[in-house]
């Protein structure tokens, strides 16, 4: 059984990290910072039910979504729900691919992934529907096992997978949109805009090169 | 294995969730083939950038209220991550 004179030390240091993801979620400092209090101090309470050993971290986080959950989502969850018609296939490489290298060190995708600021990538983050968003923030930025953010979110592992998959694809699209707003991706080439897949016959004429 | 195959399986693969001979099997066809090794290469970059530029830090004020609500001295050590972990 853990002690409560240890939590301090042990759960302290994910406090930056707890934080943005109660940014994420939330999406306003206020709101954020009430998440994080509201946890550590569960979090506190509980510590005497935690067992040493397992995992701090993915505990910790197991709190902030459930208070998250009760505390902020009740009201918005039909809404959230509508969202889930997506872009299943979207691939933001396929997207900003096919520009051609130019035998430079870093490739034009690659280029186009540095000038992508901070706050881009947190908007595009911020608009995924919530579940998709925890999924990706547990997975991508903090890096826990699907076994983990099954655990995290009480749901089961194809859940997790579905979520994972959906949620990353979104973002893809929602950081290609962004980036274009402020151009930094080159505009697409207009017969290109409309589909998503590449177009399965060209019409007779038109150059190979496109 | 297909690029197509290959594809289907890129999560699984980069997030280290997938068999030893599935891991192989993939591994082995981007050493052959350097568009879909390209393709994954930014995919991992994009997580990069998505991990580092989305970080936060806690306002002071916050972390102070917490330390003092678990009863501890509020002090910039607790950024530190624990030694010897």
């Amino acid at each position: 059984m853990a002690n409560q004179v240890d939590f301090a030390e042990q759960a302290m240091p994910f406090m930056d990290k707890l934080y943005a993801a109660a940014m994420r979620m939330t999406r306003n400092p206020a709101d954020a910072e009430d998440l994080v209090q509201e946890t550590y101090l569960r979090a506190y309470r509980g510590f005497g039910g935690f067992q040493e050993g397992t995992n701090l971290k993915a505990w910790l986080y197991r709190i902030l979504s459930n208070t998250f959950i009760n505390t902020y989502r009740a009201k918005k969850r039909r809404v959230e729900e509508a969202q889930l018609d997506d872009v299943e296939e979207y691939s933001l490489y396929r997207r900003i691919g096919g520009l051609e290298s130019e035998a430079a060190s870093r490739t034009p995708e690659s280029e186009i992934l540095d000038a992508m600021p901070e706050e881009v990538v947190k908007e595009a983050l911020e608009a995924l529907p919530e579940q998709f968003r925890l999924a990706v923030l547990l997975a991508d930025v903090e890096g826990f096992s699907y076994k983990e953010i099954s655990e995290i979110t009480e749901v089961p592992v194809g859940t997790v997978m579905s979520r994972l998959h959906r949620g990353r694809k979104q973002l893809q699209s929602a950081l290609y949109e962004l980036a274009r707003e402020r151009k930094l991706v080159p505009e697409p080439i207009s017969a290109a805009t409309k589909s998503m897949s590449p177009p399965q016959s060209k019409p007779s004429g038109t150059p190979d090169e496109l | 294995m297909n690029c197509d195959e290959t594809y289907k399986g890129m999560y699984l693969y980069l997030d280290k969730e997938i068999t030893v001979w599935r891991r192989w099997k993939i591994t082995r066809h981007l050493d052959r083939c350097p568009p879909c090794s390209r393709g994954f290469d930014f995919e991992l970059e994009l997580r990069e950038v998505i991990m580092t530029r989305s970080r936060e830090r806690v306002p002071d004020d916050l972390r102070r209220r917490i330390a003092e609500a678990i009863g501890v001295e509020f002090s910039d050590e607790v950024n530190d991550p624990p030694q010897g972990l």
